[in-house]
Formats: C-alpha cells, sequence, structure tokens
C-alpha cells in the first residue's frame, strides 16, 4: 500500500478515536462536577486540556475554569483545532483522501458524522450527556462499519493501528491524572470512590470492574484493570495486545528487507512487560512513574510506525 | 407519443431524414420510444441524475465539502452507429494512429519528412510542443501515443471528418464506460432489441497496452494524477481502480540509482509504466517547470534511460498542434504509403499569406482557432458571433496570423436529445480512444459530446456540453 495512503487512514482513525476518548475525559470532569465537595477539581478538569495541548491558549482566554467553558471549548469550537469538532473534521479530510479504499457505508457514516457535526456547531449544545452519547455512538458506528465491511487487508490493519495507539495513549493519560490517589502519601476519603468510579464509567469498563473483582471500588484494582488486564478492551494491556497482533498481518516483501522490523520490537516489548508485569510492581514503581515510562514508549512505537510505514523515504 | 422536433435544414440528423422518417438503424428504438409513457421517461431521467450523483459522490474525492462535483449532463438518448459505419471509422482511426506515432518517431530521429520538404523544419522544430530531450530517444516498439482521442464529426451529407487529434491525455473514457453501465441499468429491455458492441472491457485493453509499453518482465503499472483538484481526478481515480494498480501523486514517488520508485509500506517499489495524467511541462521540475510541485524530480532522466516508460510519451503534444493537423493526410501517404480513409477538415493556415486573405475576407462564414487551444476557448464561430466580435477577433487575427488557423464551419450532425420542451435536436462529436500497444486497438464507439444549447456547435464540457452512450452495433 502507498505509504500516503496508509497515513491517511492511520490518522482518520486516530482522529475519530481521539474524539470518543476527548468525550470520555469530558465526562469524567462533567460527572466530577456534579459532585457537591468538588472543590479543588480545576486541575482535574484541565487534564482534557493539558493532554491535547492547548492549555495555554484557553488560560489566554481569560475565560474561567468551569466545567461548562471546558466543554464548549473543547466539543465545538472552531477556534480550537484540537476540539471534538476538530477531531471529526480531520477525520472526514482523511477519509475523503482515501475515498477509494474504504467501503461506502465507512465513508457515509465519517461524512455524515462531520456533517451533523456542523448541525450541532450552528444550533449548540443543550443537553451534555446527550451530546457525549452521540459522538460516542457515531464512532461506534464508524467502527462497526469498518469490522463489518472492510476487506482485511492492510487498509484494515492501519485503520485498527491508529485506533489502538490513540486509545492506549489515552487510557494511560486518564489513569495518570487519578495516580495521586494511589500514592502512598494518598489519604483516602469517601471521594476517591466517586473519582474511580467516574475513570471506570467513562472508561466503559464499570462493569468490567465488577465481574473482575465482585469486590469494592479501589485503586489498586482499578489499576490492575486498566493497566494489566487482557480482556478490558480500554486496559493497556488489550490496547498493546491488539497492535502486536495487527503488525504481522501488514504486508511485506520478504522478512529481510522488512521495514517493519523496529516496530515489530518495540510492540513486543511493550505487550510482554505488560503480560509479565503485575500491580505490585507497578505500584512500587509508582503508577505516575509507570505510565509515563509507558507513555513513552508508546509515543516511541508511534514515531516508528510513521517512519517505517507512513513516511518512508 | 412523443413528438420529435424535426432536424434543421442543410444539418445530417443521426435518426431522422429531413421528413421526419425514421433511418432503419433507429427504427427499433424509434418503436420502443412511442410504446414508453412520456412520465415513465422523465422518472428514468431523474433517476439517472441521482445515480451519477451518487456515483459522483461515491467515487469522490473530487471537489468540496459534500463531495459534489459538477456533474456533466446525460442524455438517455443513445447515438447508434451502423456496423457500416465503424467498419470504415476503425480502419481510419487505426492508420490516423499509425501514421502518427510514425510522425513523433520520425521528428525525433531523422527528420525524414522533413527533409523531404512535406513538412516546413519551423512548423515542428519552433513548436512550443517539440521537446529537444526527446531527439535520439529511443522509445519500445517505438510508440508514442499509446492512448490518443480522435475527436470525429459528421458533415451535413453524412461524412466523417477528423476535427482533432489528442495525443497528450485525452479525457473522457470514464464518462463512456458510466454511460454504458448507466443505460443498461435504466433500458434493459432496448438491449434486447439491439446487438450493442461491448465496451466495458476498455480497462482490461488499457492496463494491456500500459504492459506492453514496457520491455520489463511482469511490469508494474500506476496511474499518475495531479490530485484531487484536478478536474479529471474523478476518471484518474476510476480508471487505476479499474486496472487495479495504484493511484500516485508525485510525491508518492523518488529517483534512486537511474529508476523511479513508490513510497509503500513495505519499501520502495519500482515502478516501470506510468500513465501519466499530467502534462509534460510539469512532470519534472528539474527538466521542465522548475515551480511544479506534481511531477517527481529527475523523472526525465530515468526516462530517458529507458528505465521507466511514460504513457503518453514526452513531446506527442507536437503532433496533435492545429498547425500541424493539416498536415496528417501527408504523413499518412509518406509513412504509410495509402490514401487517408477518414477525411480532414479543409483547414487554412493564417500563417500564409494567401489563407489569411481568404480568411480575413471571409470571416463571418469561418470558425477560427488557436493553434495551441484546447477546450473550445479563445475561438471564434464566424456564424455565431456578432460583427463587434468578429471585429475584435479580426484584430487580434492580423496581430499574429501565425497563431491561427481556419475551417468552414461544419454543419455538425444532430441527434435527437431530451430538452425542456421535448426531444430536439442537438449537434454532437465523437471521441474514440484508440490504444496503440501489440497492435492497434479500440472499443466499438466512444464518447458522444453534445451540445445542449440550441444550434450550439460547441461540445465542450467547460462550454455546457452533455454526453451520450455511443452504440455501435455488432453486423448482423
Amino acid at each position: 500500500m502507498l505509504s500516503r495512503t496508509a497515513a491517511q487512514l492511520y490518522w482518520m482513525s486516530r482522529y475519530l478515536e481521539r474524539a470518543e476518548n476527548l468525550v470520555r475525559m469530558l465526562d469524567v470532569a462533567h460527572t466530577l462536577s456534579l459532585l457537591p465537595q468538588s472543590r479543588s477539581a480545576a486541575a482535574e478538569w484541565s487534564a482534557p486540556l493539558v493532554v491535547t495541548g492547548v492549555l495555554e491558549d484557553f488560560t489566554a482566554r481569560g475565560t474561567p475554569l468551569t466545567t461548562g467553558h471546558l466543554i464548549d471549548y473543547m466539543a465545538l469550537d472552531q477556534a480550537n483545532p484540537a476540539s471534538i469538532l476538530g477531531c471529526l473534521k480531520a477525520a472526514r479530510e482523511n477519509a475523503h483522501a482515501v475515498r477509494g479504499q474504504i467501503t461506502a457505508e465507512m465513508w457515509e457514516a465519517i461524512n455524515t458524522t462531520w456533517l451533523e457535526a456542523r448541525e450541532r456547531q450552528q444550533r449548540g449544545i443543550t443537553s451534555v450527556s446527550e451530546f457525549f452519547d452521540w459522538v460516542k455512538e457515531r464512532s461506534h458506528l464508524f467502527r462497526g462499519a469498518t469490522y463489518g465491511t472492510l476487506q482485511r487487508n492492510d487498509a484494515y490493519c492501519f485503520i485498527r493501528l491508529g485506533t489502538f495507539i490513540e486509545r492506549a495513549d489515552n487510557t494511560a493519560r486518564m489513569l495518570d491524572v487519578r495516580a495521586k490517589l494511589i500514592a502512598p502519601e494518598h489519604a483516602e476519603s469517601a471521594r476517591d470512590y466517586y473519582a474511580w468510579s467516574a475513570l471506570l464509567r467513562a472508561l466503559s469498563a464499570f462493569e468490567a470492574y465488577h465481574a473482575a473483582f465482585r469486590d469494592t471500588l479501589e485503586g489498586r484494582r482499578v489499576t490492575e484493570l486498566l493497566v494489566l488486564r487482557p480482556d478490558v478492551p480500554r486496559s493497556l494491556r488489550a490496547c498493546c495486545d491488539e497492535i502486536r497482533a495487527i503488525l504481522p498481518q501488514i504486508e511485506t516483501r520478504g522478512s529481510d528487507n522488512d521495514p517493519g522490523r523496529t516496530v515489530k520490537m518495540l510492540a513486543e516489548k511493550l505487550a510482554i512487560r505488560l503480560k509479565y508485569c503485575n500491580v505490585d510492581e507497578v505500584l512500587q514503581r509508582g503508577l505516575h512513574v509507570f505510565l509515563s515510562e509507558f507513555l513513552d514508549e508508546a509515543h516511541r512505537l508511534g514515531e516508528s510506525i510513521r517512519t517505517a510505514y507512513l513516511e518512508t523515504v | 407519443m412523443h413528438a420529435l422536433t424535426l432536424p434543421t435544414p442543410g444539418h445530417y440528423d443521426e435518426m431522422l431524414l429531413a421528413s421526419g422518417a425514421v433511418r432503419p438503424h433507429y427504427q427499433a428504438f424509434a418503436e420502443w420510444l412511442h410504446s414508453q409513457p412520456p412520465d415513465s421517461l422523465a422518472r428514468r431521467r431523474r433517476e439517472a441524475d441521482m445515480l451519477f450523483h451518487k456515483v459522483g459522490i461515491t467515487f469522490a474525492v473530487y471537489g468540496d465539502e459534500a463531495g459534489a462535483e459538477r456533474l456533466i449532463p446525460f442524455d438517455t438518448i443513445p447515438r447508434i452507429i451502423p456496423a457500416a459505419d465503424w467498419h470504415v471509422l476503425e480502419a481510419g482511426l487505426r492508420q490516423r494512429v499509425q501514421a502518427l506515432n510514425r510522425f513523433l518517431h520520425d521528428i525525433y530521429h531523422e527528420h525524414d519528412i522533413v527533409r523531404a520538404g512535406l513538412i516546413p523544419a519551423e512548423q515542428v522544430f519552433a513548436n512550443s510542443q517539440y521537446q529537444p530531450a526527446m531527439q535520439g530517444l529511443d522509445l519500445p516498439h517505438n510508440i508514442y501515443s499509446h492512448i490518443s482521442g480522435v475527436d470525429v464529426v459528421r458533415h451535413s451529407d453524412g461524412q466523417y471528418f477528423v476535427l482533432e487529434d489528442n495525443l497528450r491525455v485525452p479525457s473522457g473514457v470514464s464518462y463512456m464506460l458510466e454511460n454504458r453501465k448507466m443505460m443498461m441499468r435504466l433500458f434493459p429491455a432496448l438491449f434486447a432489441r439491439y446487438a450493442v458492441a461491448p465496451v466495458e472491457h476498455y480497462p482490461t485493453l488499457l492496463l494491456d497496452t500500459l504492459r506492453h509499453a514496457s520491455l520489463a518482465n511482469n511490469p508494474t503499472v500506476a496511474v499518475l494524477t495531479p490530485g484531487p483538484f484536478n478536474s479529471a481526478y474523478f476518471e484518474h481515480a476510476f480508471l487505476a481502480q479499474q486496472m487495479g494498480v495504484e493511484l500516485v501523486e508525485g510525491q508518492d514517488l523518488f529517483v534512486r540509482d537511474g529508476f523511479v520508485y513508490m513510497r509503500t509500506t513495505a519499501g520502495p517499489r519500482r515502478l516501470d509504466v506510468i500513465y501519466r495524467r499530467i502534462d509534460d511541462a510539469y512532470l519534472d521540475p528539474l527538466a521542465f517547470r522548475a515551480d511544479s510541485m506534481l511531477g517527481v524530480p529527475g523523472l526525465l532522466s530515468v526516462y530517458r534511460q529507458g528505465n521507466v516508460i511514460l504513457a503518453n510519451a514526452i513531446g506527442t503534444g507536437v503532433a496533435d498542434d492545429k498547425s500541424i493537423y493539416p498536415y496528417v493526410p501527408e504523413m499518412i501517404r509518406f509513412y504509410l504509403g495509402e490514401e487517408p480513409i477518414l477525411n480532414n477538415v479543409p483547414t487554412w493556415q493564417c500563417r500564409k499569406e494567401d489563407d489569411l486573405a481568404y480568411v480575413l475576407a471571409h470571416l463571418p462564414e469561418l470558425v477560427v482557432k488557436e493553434v495551441h487551444g484546447a477546450g473550445g476557448y479563445g475561438m471564434l464561430v464566424g456564424p455565431a458571433a456578432s460583427t463587434r466580435e468578429i471585429a475584435e477577433f479580426r484584430e487580434r487575427l492580423v496581430a499574429d496570423p501565425g497563431n491561427y488557423i481556419a475551417q468552414p464551419t461544419l454543419a455538425l450532425s444532430s441527434c435527437p436529445t431530451f430538452v425542456e420542451a421535448g426531444i430536439a435536436p442537438r449537434h454532437i462529436d465523437l471521441r474514440p480512444f484508440v490504444l496503440s500497444g501489440r497492435e492497434i486497438t479500440m472499443v466499438a464507439g466512444g464518447l458522444t459530446r453534445v451540445a445542449l444549447k440550441a444550434g450550439s456547435l460547441v461540445v465542450n464540457s467547460s462550454q455546457g456540453g452533455g454526453t451520450k452512450d455511443t452504440w455501435v452495433l455488432e453486423a448482423p
């Protein structure tokens, strides 16, 4: 497959996944803001701004950091390229360029999403949770159309690769925001429960938690679930397992000159580390340190995908 | 019943005689047409519009936001060509394209035709389309124009004339294929009444032609497009998809150690044949226009080493130039020793004093064209022009006579066409696509373009033209 085409497929799905993840992040902020004792929440709310690198831009506007302003800015603000609207636009533009490589169902899903997003932008958001649900639904629809209609070829591989690279990054960052709750010096409070449950719900992992542990909510177990469990679709382990399984399916011309060797090595290392690690080791290292290291390695993996497949010389 | 407006006197109509009687090969169509309730036909036409729109969007990358590019209007009344007519046309086209390829080889090698005094040297070598870089370069099988689009029109006596040879990057073949698909879908019953020669295998013939153009073993072929903003991008994407080859842009290719490679996820992949839909000037910024972002730096040097094939070759424009056109019948006699099967339209070359004098005296009856012009721009259609337009054009012509040729206003044939007021005759031309590979091949017919404005003789889509499906009937 042409490198340019692979890059467009990969970024199409990364942007769509990013839009969905932004919603999940905003969802946590929104849920917590509804709690009565949410005083120091600002640090939490700024997470979506920090993660997308627009904190400075937001601060420069002088708008107070409230959930309302945050959601307005991160959802459909045309001036914010990192907004959900911006992601949907970028996803649609990439899809447009690879129209011949995706199915009609996929194209219609992504194109309609963009057209509706523009309408919603005109109308303004009336119900926050309805908007969140809509974005997630559109993302599910596209992924379902991909799963149900696209030939299992390189295009499929690069689309899936984009999804899991983006998702792993997002889960790590969302968990990292909560890392201080599990630090040794942290004094547990009743509010922790809500923080963990909001996180689990935002990552659609609340049911999985109860099925896996049948026990009360606790940071250590949440960490195990979101970092190490292979059967939770948004966990780091699950994402890395997917990436590791996808890479060998990308067509090569003989193993001698496989441009993806470095990528595969990094992906194997990442997956194996998560497979043979246990939660005690993670917490001993410190959750924040562990996740920072993970993000660095995931970043390196992303870079190696770029140089091996997407921007080849 | 459908009322058919009678053809304009002095024009040949493909379906009707001046009396309104139907020509034999349209008889079955006329019967079918009269058996159709009017609203059913209107419904089919709306369905066609809708389907084309959908296809446009489906394929499309084209254009902006909603993916809506301007669609070229499609008329559902087919242009039918009897087997005997096509037989002559095919032989004539084959002969003409063969001579044009011989001419291109000659002017980039020994210059026999110039030395024989048949074409003035300055007409060839001072032509802006002549590419000195091609001099002395040997191409496999001596083929320069692998894909030729030859525009054919019909005069009032029904005789076919070649109006223009397009040897650079002729377009329109995707409409020919889409039109047929649409007609079979909308009117299957008609295909039961007529034995229509198929056209659907064109992409296979094209791929064969392109692969044969290279001496490499199992050559890799790609279509090179300027990108999604080009007006013919739909066709580029369509043909690449139909042939099952990559659609590449300049940025997808690079040159290393004398070869051209595609950047792919499995590493660099060598490319042997490029079906380029980019003009000469934009192919290689190192050799031609330095500001071109569309081409591939170093491509010409690889081409000159014989390590990649470009289809069509560089420098074919000199042979389809309007200043060279008058000499094509001579070429056929000179290279093939045959008499031309298809006629040229009589042409006055304004660079010649006598011709210019005649043209200036007869402007209101002539069509005057720029020698390097295309797409129906920069021309004067005498009978349709106002006194003032003619006066203005006269000034331009006198200022630079070498830049113009003139032809009699051809009474282009007409074909019944759906218009607002019912069914009326509209003028048409025909562009068959001639492929030069192992042998010269073409699918029967080509693209019929139709001028949708009453009385208009300009069929170009950029000037409000539409298209029709072209049916060549199989010999009984």
